[in-house]
């Protein structure tokens, strides 16, 4: 009789715990959903059938977002921006990692310091002298203004990441190639930058969703539409189509995709990496 | 001999010294350009009151300090982010806590509901405004509301609840509060996990074993442990929701709606909206201050407490 009273308490305990965790799920994917659903009606329909699934599916504003949306140009842009800027981040905060980590030069601490304490203040604001820089150096509306201005943003943290990695990594490899004659540059390359696969894949993620997502430097530093990334992109739509809602969704879900479908795809090194992350920092 | 000696040697060291900057150099390089020079400039453009175009700017010396401080919309947006931040740290944290309690066991579907709560947290705050917004969204069309909150609340029998959620003074910053913690207790969600699985199992058996209740267990292990994981996420809370702005852009517009005003949204206004980029850098000086002030003392505070 205690047993199963017993039983019963913990069968009661484990479905209010699943039903407070499948509710939290649902509205966490229902405004997706949501979207998807929209993005699939037409003007007409829209405000008259509030159906979950609507009854005929119209793709008509996908192909209208992404033609006269301009939305392959921004998706376009957003690539270039994302590659060149995650791949500059990759290279430049390896090198500074590397250096920090492994050689010996006079004032080592304070340049690393320099950039911990750049991830430790906040910054708000920073926007304004930086437009008026970006401006005074001819680099407002332009490609490699933009990309400069986000591989900095992305640079300590990374430094940070990659020289504790570094830090913990036996350096019997490295030692070894230094004795068959492998200079600095090639050992970076070659030794050092293979076996810090994993903490470069967390770098490349974070840095990834952080230049896909970024709004505010897009908005101040490109005013040219076929310059302009996806989340700037999204807004210059919404101000035109602020009530063509249908379509507004198509270019939501077109801007959405490509981000969930990475995070599927390597949602595991994500929760990893930000697990960890937490630990460090 | 010798001489001649150590001056090869240390004239190698100077060259392997130099060898090793090149690697920082390109780090360092931008690094100065593109935050070291900005920072020093923020400083500098907050003494001076300039429009952002014309080569003359004019040396105010701390006039815009003196006016910010007599600026009423600047302290009603910061009290605005301040109730969001509240709303953030209470509604949001508790939530992401409570997930990660329950998720940190032996249940089912763990997987899944890691990866459907970290999903709100990878979305563009731009998408995440714009959902919402044609969620919330006000006004009828045929008779039907348009907004789907609306819509539901008729469809319920509750009409006399239908509201303009967004532009309502009294409901349009809650709701942005909501939405912000929606799209981020899945973050604090992950984090509060991965500390509450760092804790030993056999501090839990051995609890057991001596007959404590669970929320015991709860007041004594977990919550004692987790502390310095907590102050982590609190911290990170303060600096991100204090901040918010782009969520905010993206659900109310970007009109001088004062009722939904949050510092950056102020500076911005005051450097796109009125040309004044003097005072635009003052006001972000003045916010920098005070965040760091408020990240700094939970740190102390945080620190004393892990000594204790």
């Amino acid at each position: 009789m205690k047993i199963n009273r017993y039983i019963l308490a913990s069968r009661l305990k484990s479905i209010v715990i699943h039903t407070f965790l499948i509710l939290v799920s649902l509205t966490c994917l229902f405004p997706l959903f949501w979207m998807l659903r929209s993005s699939l009606m037409t003007n007409a329909t829209i405000f008259v059938d509030k159906s979950l699934i609507p009854h005929e599916f119209n793709i008509h504003n996908y192909y209208l977002a992404w033609t006269e949306g301009n939305f392959a140009v921004y998706c376009l842009n957003s690539l270039i921006y994302t590659v060149s800027v995650v791949f500059g981040i990759v290279v430049v905060s390896s090198l500074a990692a590397y250096a920090f980590s492994r050689l010996k030069f006079p004032g080592k601490n304070i340049f690393f310091n320099m950039f911990l304490a750049a991830m430790m203040i906040p910054l708000p604001g920073s926007f304004v002298p930086l437009y008026v820089l970006m401006n005074k150096l001819g680099l407002v509306n332009t490609r490699i203004g933009y990309i400069l201005c986000m591989i900095n943003v992305g640079l300590s943290l990374s430094i940070f990441l990659l020289k504790t990695f570094f830090d913990k990594m036996p350096s019997d490899l490295e030692d070894a190639a230094r004795i068959d004659g492998c200079s600095k540059l090639g050992i970076w390359r070659h030794v050092a930058l293979p076996l810090a696969r994993p903490a470069i894949a967390v770098i490349v993620i974070f840095n990834s969703l952080n230049v896909w997502n970024e709004y505010i430097l897009a908005t101040l530093l490109l005013n040219d539409k076929s310059l302009m990334p996806l989340q700037r992109g999204l807004m210059v739509f919404q101000g035109v189509h602020s009530v063509d809602y249908p379509l507004l969704m198509a270019g939501l879900t077109i801007a959405a995709t490509p981000i969930i479908l990475v995070y599927l795809s390597m949602q595991k090194h994500i929760i990893k990496g930000l697990s960890s992350g937490a630990v460090v920092g | 001999m010798g001489i001649a000696k150590i001056k090869k040697f240390s004239l190698a060291q100077f060259k392997d010294y130099l060898e090793n900057y090149l690697f920082i150099l390109p780090a360092v390089a931008i690094f100065s350009v593109f935050y070291i020079y900005p920072f020093y400039d923020i400083f500098r453009l907050s003494l001076h009151d300039w429009n952002g175009i014309t080569p003359f700017r004019e040396f105010v010396g701390l006039a815009n300090f003196q006016e910010i401080m007599r600026d009423q919309n600047w302290w009603g947006s910061l009290w605005h982010a301040g109730y969001i931040t509240l709303i953030a740290l209470t509604f949001q944290n508790a939530l992401a806590f409570a997930l990660a309690l329950a998720c940190d066991r032996d249940i089912r579907m763990k997987k899944f509901y890691r990866v459907v709560f970290y999903l709100p947290p990878v979305l563009s705050e731009v998408v995440v405004g714009l959902i919402w917004q044609w969620i919330l969204q006000a006004g009828t069309q045929n008779g039907q509301q348009i907004g789907l909150l609306n819509y539901f609340l008729n469809f319920i029998g509750l009409p006399h609840l239908v509201n303009d959620w967004l532009s309502d003074p009294k409901t349009a910053l809650t709701c942005i509060a909501v939405v912000h913690s929606w799209k981020g207790f899945g973050w604090g969600f992950i984090i509060l996990l991965a500390g509450l699985q760092t804790i030993d199992r056999q501090l839990y058996e051995a609890a057991k074993v001596d007959g404590a209740g669970s929320l015991s267990v709860f007041k004594n292990i977990t919550l004692p442990l987790m502390i310095p994981v907590i102050f982590v996420v609190v911290i990170l809370t303060i600096l991100g929701s204090m901040q918010v702005f782009v969520l905010i852009l993206s659900m109310v517009g970007q009109g001088l709606v004062y009722h939904t005003e949050v510092p950056v949204t102020r500076i911005l206004a005051s450097m796109t909206g009125t040309n004044r980029f003097g005072y635009a850098c003052a006001q972000g000086v003045i916010f920098g201050f005070i965040l760091v002030l408020v990240s700094f003392s939970l740190n102390k505070i945080s620190n004393k407490l892990k000594q204790a």
